[in-house]
């Protein structure tokens, strides 16, 4: 049975056809909130239900439970605010009530009801997300170019910002019908932002030895220079599963979502967002969603030991590594040789390789992944 | 009331033979007190709970055919 969404039911904010017409006529003369693209992905992703069970962008009682416990007011496991920022100045005339719209590029792509305008403390919200302050933390220097004023309330999407991606993304209530008509009761969800290397391929094997279903979900959007592009990871991936993955065993598609690099905190919000897609199982890898130092390599799967009651099972999977004893990829616990043996893949000699149009050497790289990558030309975010 | 993490808590009243029970049946699990052991269950039977009661609101038969005929259309089935 696909997982229960998170909070009980799966968010549908989106409107009826007929009735976005009418509230986009609404909204050109409603005061207006711009967005950039994270946040209309933010808009998107709370309509559709992906991040279930927020309604919109949270309240100053939610935000500040979610901050401090890890939850929302109503005690259900959270862990990242989904917040909109705003400054003084775009709201003078809004009070908590009103309807605003929220546009990008101009164009009204939701409508707020204004519950609370409240203000914030970027130092604690950074301290409580990222566990520091340091501004050379990617999610932190994100956090300091924020607006003073955060405003919360439901919202409801008029219409959907364009994909590119469009053929390779689905919202939750496709996959869970998806995963219901492909007859998958266990779905291990495997949350990226990378290209695949056989370290990934291992992970996502071992965990599909015991699942019925693998669900490959990148991350597409906003990413810190030096990641790889979202085209490149996109394509990437259709070359590996093409050529290495069973057919029928593997959903591949896209989330349109920004990385905030906050290590445990958003391991467990990736888990909750795959729950709400349907999967019933999470895989957390060394350092999930880690940068730099900041966090310990296994911190993430510390943090879920605090969340007996989120509703997915997380698949800690040890690093993955190729040892030339056992002839094969194989993890610290099933393998008894020395690391004299051990060959590691180091992502930055990887990436070093792939920037020089090299193709890593097999054991790190199936050769029809890197082709992909190294015909980009540039495959990384400058 | 504060409990250790800082967030509001209330005192229930359970029957001594199952605290004990329970005190038993958690010894050597992830589990480190009998509050956070019924804690857990009692967010599970409501979790379970509003699903039921919610379960009126699933999508139509049409909303389901309209995605499985996108799913076809993009190749998932």
């Amino acid at each position: 049975m696909v997982s229960r969404p998170h909070g009980g039911r799966l968010v549908n904010r989106v409107v009826s056809k007929k009735r976005a017409k009418a509230l986009a006529e609404e909204a050109r003369e409603l005061p207006k909130i711009e967005v950039g693209p994270s946040l209309a992905a933010d808009v998107a992703n709370i309509a559709h239900g992906v991040y279930s069970p927020l309604e919109g962008f949270l309240t100053q009682d939610d935000y500040l439970s979610v901050l401090e416990h890890m939850r929302l007011y109503s005690d259900i496991p959270w862990t990242i605010p989904i917040v909109l920022d705003v400054g003084r100045d775009e709201i003078n005339s809004v009070k908590e009530g009103d309807d605003v719209a929220i546009t990008h590029n101009g164009e009204p792509i939701a409508v707020m009801r204004v519950e609370q305008v409240f203000g914030w403390d970027k130092k604690r919200h950074a301290e409580a997300v990222y566990r520091t302050t340091d501004p050379n933390h990617p999610g932190v220097a994100q956090t300091y170019k924020m607006k003073e004023l955060l405003i919360g309330g439901p919202i409801d999407l008029i219409k959907d910002i364009p994909e590119p991606f469009e053929e390779v993304r689905l919202w939750p209530v496709e996959t869970r019908v998806l995963f219901r008509e492909l007859g998958w009761k266990r779905i291990a969800g495997f949350q990226t932002r990378n290209v695949p290397h056989r370290g990934h391929e291992y992970v996502q094997k071992a965990a599909l030895t015991f699942m019925d279903g693998l669900f490959i979900n990148p991350l597409v959007g906003w990413k810190k220079p030096g990641d790889f592009k979202d085209e490149v990871i996109v394509a990437a991936y259709k070359a590996l599963i093409s050529h290495y993955y069973p057919k029928g065993s593997v959903v591949f598609s896209v989330l349109r979502m920004r990385m905030r690099y906050a290590g445990p905190r958003e391991a467990i919000h990736h888990a909750i967002v795959r729950k709400n897609f349907g999967c019933t199982h999470f895989i957390v890898g060394r350092d999930h969603a880690g940068v730099g130092n900041y966090y310990g390599p296994y911190d993430a799967w510390e943090i879920f030991r605090e969340f007996p009651d989120l509703g997915i099972e997380p698949l800690f999977i040890r690093e993955a590594f190729y040892c030339r004893k056992c002839g094969g990829y194989v993890n610290a616990k099933i393998c008894p040789h020395g690391p004299e043996d051990r060959v590691r893949i180091s992502g930055t000699k990887l990436r070093e390789m792939l920037r020089k149009g090299e193709r890593p050497p097999e054991i790190f790289m199936r050769p029809e992944v890197a082709e992909v990558i190294i015909a980009h030309g540039d495959p990384f975010i400058h | 009331m504060r409990g250790e993490k800082g967030g509001k808590y209330t005192t229930v009243s359970i029957p001594v033979t199952l605290y004990n029970r329970i005190k038993a049946m958690i010894e050597g699990t992830g589990f480190t007190s009998v509050s956070q052991f019924v804690t857990y269950v009692l967010r599970e039977v409501i979790a379970d709970m509003e699903r039921q009661k919610l379960e009126s609101e699933a999508i139509t038969e049409e909303e389901k055919e309209k995605i499985i005929e996108r799913l076809k259309a993009l190749g998932y089935l």
